[in-house]
């Protein structure tokens, strides 16, 4: 739940951004003072002109001079109202846009543990609506508010000028207008937040389903989304509704009080002035003043509600801005202009941000050293830890406990960006953009200008020659998340990618899984190059990708139980014989899981 | 009922664009969303089925709008009368109670009261009425819109992306929403009040009232410029905000890979191009409105100057009187003053128009793969499947499948195999109806399957596609997919038969635990054994695996598949692997080879001939040691 911050809490947090434009807005403000002034002062204008001027003076210069006062002021009233947009709409959406574009490189550098928690839908809200909200209050509401205020002290002090005891009567109206202000305040801030949340989780369903189709459309459950999401969008519905409802009874009682206390003005009013203590003409007065006042009062609800959604945006904005970056580079990092390309995993565990303290971490001291331009396959069964283990090189998580290095330099030690030039990874899930084959496979190369024989070398080695044959080559865009292509296209082309990085060391997590024997085999004979003098760690479920390594480490549970060849473990290891061998033969401590498998048996055929 | 007389004004030739366009094409769905400039039958044809659109969306909330509508009108009618009741307080109760008659002084009070009363309440009932008739609206099109997208086909989406539907459904539905909430709202106010100033005025004295009416020619010459540009302003604004959108959802869904790959910096870069753009078209509609609407209040000031001098005039003359003159001076200052809420409902209006024309062209999209309209029932399938001289290309792409014939007899495991992009996915999705064959027809137990209704084809078909999607939701969710009404005991059962159950026990809240946005939460085999148990629930007549177990380790790979022999017994299956081990349970292999089928025949057979089979087994087989 977010913690509560009072208004001006975040209206500090704004503030870096708002100062520069300070200026601009006060401006604004005056513009649009002077836009009230002169809605308020044109009918006073019209007495004067017409009641005076024209009743006495009975000549035609007179109407000339008179319409032409007409026509000056009326023409600044418009200036004043273009004037008010002129002075604050570029800077509002500046700060609009540099709070957009921050935020993205913010989202961008933020862990990948932030991102597992956080739909794209919340943040997608928070990027476009949320600061849409922000600057049409900095350019509207917080300038009209101000107006608003100004012009209502300024007319309560002069009908308190004109009559104090009617003032009075209508002042006292304001107490509880105040008070129920804070209610308010409370209630409509706490809709309002939850309301742009719901929003936010609405988002993100719609882009779960879009990204799921396929999977609703293989078991036809588009029904039960439609469903889910349905419900979504009522309970959304639910919350704007009582939004409605918390603005409605303010403004109820906003627009109801002071129009209560009129009426008893009204008849207070006409007593007194029997009884002498006002004019008639003053009375007359009062009440047009009054009337300004009370016209003002009415747009007091609305602006106090974009207020607070205001607020509440600011509050969402800050959320991600104010998550810290968990994985930065040190301050002075070290260089490696040509590393050697060692790495040592030493003592390194690490368990998930989401782990429950009592449960054992994921990977479990591991120890492990790869030799510069050594490949090293990493063996184990479904859940054990490997590509968790694969992501700690290239820090997309950090190690919670020991070490990894790079030629004996902590990885911590170097910038984020050198780490990542020298290390490339092929994830399991291939995630390609929608953008040219040419862009997704040179995504990690510098822009150079043998672009194109590096593209040709890695696409080669891929053996992904099938680009040639899209209907623009390399230059054909490919689908959303390259869903166009068959699964071993992609896999193909995000190896590519990895390889087009030329990277020291090399980190593949099953690499090869969507490929049939035979292009496996191509590939294979292809990488064996380009592994020689990489350090490359390599997930591994077949012997096939096995015989790619010059070592294999067997892993157990987050802990790497074995290292060796890959004949020295089929020798050695009844563990690795189970894990990649098709023998059969099952370790001892499996007995039980295959009595329980007799067991469900026995209880399916019953 | 707000927008019929603005659906007209936008009707009118557009004398913008003429001559030497091509023929434009009226249906365009979202074939032109893009585009900012649009020729007048494309302009047209966009803002028709944009207000068909609001039309449908207003009219099965018809009592709602009628008495919001109701509220808005009697609201004012109370607002108006304050005033009113004030003067002739002042004009008649204080005279009345110098004499010692205070009656008429009560009675103005009281009603000031009642009609204070009054006008507070009724709008408060206003703005709530008005916020359900919007919320019901707006519910209305997010399911229609989401509706419509499931439906559309995988053909579509692949073109379309998850980030333009995804900005369909908020920044657009945003620009809707806020017409409803806040435009609405000053139309009809704005529009009551210069109704009833109008009138005064006209009560008043007439002439000033045709002088007000010339008013209505440059502003209606002013309206049209506005309207021209703005609708351009508003469409790129939704064109870029799109854009900003697509870019914004696959950084964030592609985050590891763009870590990875230091992409962070290039990706600002273009990121911050796209919001620039965005901040530019805003400047662009906002400053339009900049000019719009000081433009309406000159017209408005300018003509009230003009209703003094000729005022002013005739008082010289003595055909008016001064206290005349300075009500109709009053009067129609006030008459000008709602001008500015018009043009703030003018300009919400232009901003949603623009977004309806997104939206609408989404829901005009015909799905390409249809649900028949007199389906055949099928109630329990056989599992019998039939290609009769089937291809298939993706769209207009070259051909993937050429023409084939293929019997697939019932409860037959057939295994899959061939060269990766051989086209095996590709026969399984059109088997499975994500798309509908070129030529020829596919059918199920004799049936077509053009002519099942989607619920019987799913219920006998279903595909555990290559990508193993998880939704965020907890694990038994997940599972719950393939039958949403399966009982735990039905869940768990499916996970053991898989292999699952046992690492599902063994996370924190064990088949509770929330997997996190795309199955994060858990290993990609895991993912795999799920989706799987998925498919055992589910318990079709026909089950296709795309290469279901390709992430699973050998040992999970064998429980898998000695769940899976239980599970086919007699069943229709259709297993897609690389690794040659399904074939150990498969009846019959086919081998695909760019699309067409080039060897068939049981594993027996094919291993002990010479064909392209037997090289491929014998090079698995080598690969295993
Ligand atoms: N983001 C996460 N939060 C919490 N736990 C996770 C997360 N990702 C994975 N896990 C858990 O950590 C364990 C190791 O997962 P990992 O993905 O490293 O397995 P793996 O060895 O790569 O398996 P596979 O061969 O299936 O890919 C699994 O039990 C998984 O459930
Ligand atoms: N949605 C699509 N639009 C256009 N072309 C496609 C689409 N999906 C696949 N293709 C193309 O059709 C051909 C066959 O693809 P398919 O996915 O059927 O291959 P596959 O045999 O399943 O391969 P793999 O073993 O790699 O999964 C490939 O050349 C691929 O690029
Ligand atoms: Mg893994
Ligand atoms: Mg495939």
């Amino acid at each position: 739940m977010p913690t509560q911050t009072t208004l001006w809490e975040s209206l500090r947090r704004l503030y870096p951004h708002l100062k520069p434009i300070i200026p601009r807005l006060v401006l604004g403000l005056f513009a649009a003072l002077g836009a009230s002034v002169m809605v308020l002062a044109i009918p006073q204008v019209f007495r004067v002109l017409v009641n005076d001027a024209l009743a006495e003076g009975q000549a035609s210069s007179t109407v000339w001079i008179a319409s032409g006062i007409v026509l000056v002021l009326g023409v600044l009233e418009a200036v004043f109202v273009a004037l008010r947009r002129f002075f604050v709409i570029n800077p509002a959406t500046t700060v609009e846009t540099n709070l957009r574009t921050s935020f993205y490189r913010h989202l961008q550098n933020l862990a990948v543990a932030f991102h597992d928690r956080w739909g794209s839908g919340q943040l997608l809200s928070r990027a476009m609506s949320d600061l849409n909200l922000m600057r049409r209050w900095m350019a509207f509401g917080a300038i009209m508010l101000v107006v608003d205020a100004i012009t209502l002290t300024a007319g309560v002090a002069i009908m308190f000028f004109m009559s104090w005891p009617l003032a009075l009567i209508f002042l006292t109206a304001a107490v509880p207008v105040m008070i129920y202000g804070f209610r308010f305040r409370t209630s409509y801030s706490r809709v309002s937040r939850k309301s742009q949340d719901q929003a936010g989780d609405l988002a993100t369903t719609v882009e779960e389903s879009v990204h799921g189709i396929r999977v609703l459309k293989a078991f036809g459950r588009s029904r039960e989304a439609l469903d889910a999401f349905s419900d979504q969008a009522e309970e959304l519905r639910e919350t704007e509704i009582h939004k409605a409802k918390s603005l409605a009874t303010f403004s109820l009682i906003v627009t109801l009080l002071p129009e209560l206390a009129l009426g008893a003005s009204l008849v207070t009013g006409i007593l007194l002035a029997v009884n002498g203590d006002v004019t008639i003409g003053g009375l007359v007065a009062f009440f047009a003043t009054a009337g300004v006042v009370a016209g003002r009062v009415e747009f007091i609800g609305p602006l106090l509600a974009m207020t607070f959604t205001a607020k509440t945006a600011i509050d969402r904005h800050y959320e991600v801005m104010e998550s810290e970056n968990t994985i930065t580079g040190p301050p002075d990092p070290r260089t490696l202009p040509d590393p050697h390309g060692e790495v040592t995993f030493d003592d390194v565990s690490f368990r998930y941000p989401d782990a429950k303290d009592t449960s054992t971490s994921v990977i479990d001291g591991v120890n492990l050293t790869l030799r510069a331009g050594e490949t090293m396959a990493l063996v184990g069964v479904t859940g054990c830890g490997k590509s968790t283990l694969l992501q700690l090189v290239p820090r997309l998580y950090d190690v919670t406990g020991g070490a990894i290095r790079i030629d004996g330099i902590d990885l911590r030690e170097f910038s984020l960006e050198e780490l990542r030039r020298h290390v490339a990874v092929a994830f399991e899930d291939t995630t390609l953009f929608s953008n040219s084959v040419r862009e997704n496979v040179l995504m990690g190369v510098d822009a150079q200008d043998d672009d194109d024989a590096i593209l040709t070398e890695a696409l080669d080695v891929a053996q992904a020659h099938f680009v040639y044959s899209l209907p623009e080559g390399v230059d054909t865009l490919i689908g959303e998340e390259g869903l166009s292509l068959s699964g071993g296209q992609r896999q193909r082309l995000a190896l590519a990618r990895a390889i087009a990085a030329k990277p020291r060391v090399l980190v593949l997590d099953d690499p090869l899984s969507a490929l049939d024997v035979r292009t496996e085999e191509l590939v294979e004979e292809r990488l064996r190059e380009v592994l020689a003098d990489t350090t490359t760690l390599i997930v591994a479920h077949r012997p096939s990708t096995v015989a790619l390594a010059d070592r294999v480490a067997l892993m157990e549970n987050g802990r790497i139980s074995e290292v060796g060849t890959h004949t020295e473990l089929l020798a050695r290891s009844d563990h690795y014989r189970y894990v990649i061998a098709s023998l059969t033969e099952e370790p001892v401590d499996l007995d039980s899981e295959l009595e329980e498998l007799e067991h469900n048996d026995q209880e399916a055929r019953a | 009922m707000s927008a019929a007389p603005k659906q007209e004004k936008q009707e009118k030739p557009n004398r913008r664009t003429r001559a030497g366009q091509p023929p434009s094409i009226i249906s365009s769905g979202v074939s032109n969303e893009d585009e900012v400039m649009l020729d007048r039958a494309q302009n047209k044809s966009v803002r028709t089925r944009s207000f068909k659109l609001l039309g449908s969306l207003i009219r099965p909330n018809r009592r709602q709008f009628i008495w919001t509508a109701f509220l808005v009108v009697f609201s004012q009618i109370a607002r108006v009368a304050g005033p009113a009741i004030i003067a002739f307080g002042i004009d008649h109760a204080l005279p009345s109670l110098l004499q010692g008659d205070s009656a008429l002084l009560w009675a103005a009070g009281i009603t000031y009261l009642i009609a204070a009363v009054l006008a507070a309440t009724l709008t408060a009932g206003y703005v709530l009425a008005a916020a359900r008739l919007s919320q019901e609206m707006l519910l209305d099109l997010r399911l229609r819109v989401f509706r419509h997208t499931q439906r559309l086909s995988l053909e579509f989406h692949e073109k379309y992306t998850s980030g333009r539907i995804i900005s369909r459904q908020t920044s657009d539905l945003e620009a809707l929403r806020e017409l409803l909430d806040s435009g609405v709202s000053s139309l009809a106010s704005g529009l009551m009040y210069m109704i009833f100033t109008a009138v005064t005025i006209f009560v008043l004295d007439w002439p000033t009232g045709l002088l007000l009416l010339v008013a209505a020619i440059p502003m209606t010459f002013l309206a049209r410029w506005y309207q021209k540009h703005s609708q351009i302003a508003y469409r790129s604004s939704r064109v870029v905000s799109a854009k900003l959108i697509v870019h914004f959802i696959e950084t964030m869904t592609g985050i590891r890979a763009v870590k990875a790959f230091r992409r962070e910096k290039v990706n600002a870069d273009r990121y911050d191009e796209l919001a620039e753009d965005y901040r530019k078209v805003t400047v662009r509609s906002i400053n339009l409105n900049g000019v719009f609407q000081p433009g309406l209040v000159l017209i408005g000031n300018v003509t009230v100057a003009a209703v003094l001098l000729f005022g002013g005039f005739r008082v010289l003359g003595g055909s008016l009187e001064v206290g005349a003159l300075l009500a109709l001076l009053l009067y129609s200052k006030r008459f000008f003053q709602p001008v500015d809420q018009m043009a703030m409902f003018y300009n919400s209006f232009q901003s949603a128009a623009a977004a309806l024309e997104k939206v609408s062209g989404l829901l005009e999209e015909v799905p390409t793969v249809r649900p028949p309209k007199n389906p055949v029932p099928l109630k329990d399938a056989q599992g019998l499947i039939e290609f009769d001289g089937v291809e298939f290309r993706y769209g207009d792409g070259p051909v993937i499948l050429p023409r084939m014939d293929l019997t697939i007899p019932a409860g037959q495991t057939i295994a899959l195999v061939g060269q990766t992009g051989a086209g095996k996915s590709t026969l399984a999705k059109v088997i499975a109806r994500f798309y509908d064959v070129s030529e020829g027809s596919i059918t199920l137990d004799g049936v077509d399957l053009r002519q099942l209704s989607p619920q019987d084809l799913r219920r006998a078909v279903v595909m555990v596609t290559q990508e193993a999607f998880l939704f965020s939701g907890s694990v038994a969710d997940n599972i719950a997919l393939g039958k949403p009404e399966a009982s735990r005991e039905e869940i768990e059962q499916a996970a053991r038969a898989v292999g699952a159950h046992d690492f599902i026990t063994s996370l924190p809240e064990g088949y509770d635990t929330d997997v996190n946005k795309r199955g994060g939460r858990v290993s990609s085999g895991q993912r795999q054994l799920i989706s799987f148990a998925r498919a055992f629930l589910a318990d079709p007549a026909v089950l296709i695996l795309d290469e279901a177990t390709s992430s699973l380790d050998i040992p999970s790979e064998r429980l898998v598949q000695q769940g899976l022999q239980k599970l086919l017994g007699n069943r229709t299956a259709l297993i897609i692997a690389h690794r040659l081990s399904t074939v150990e349970i498969a009846d019959r292999v086919l081998v695909v080879h760019d699309g067409a089928v080039v060897e068939d025949g049981t594993p027996a057979d094919l291993i002990s001939g010479n064909g392209r089979f037997a090289t491929l087994h014998a090079a698995w087989q080598d690969s295993l040691v």
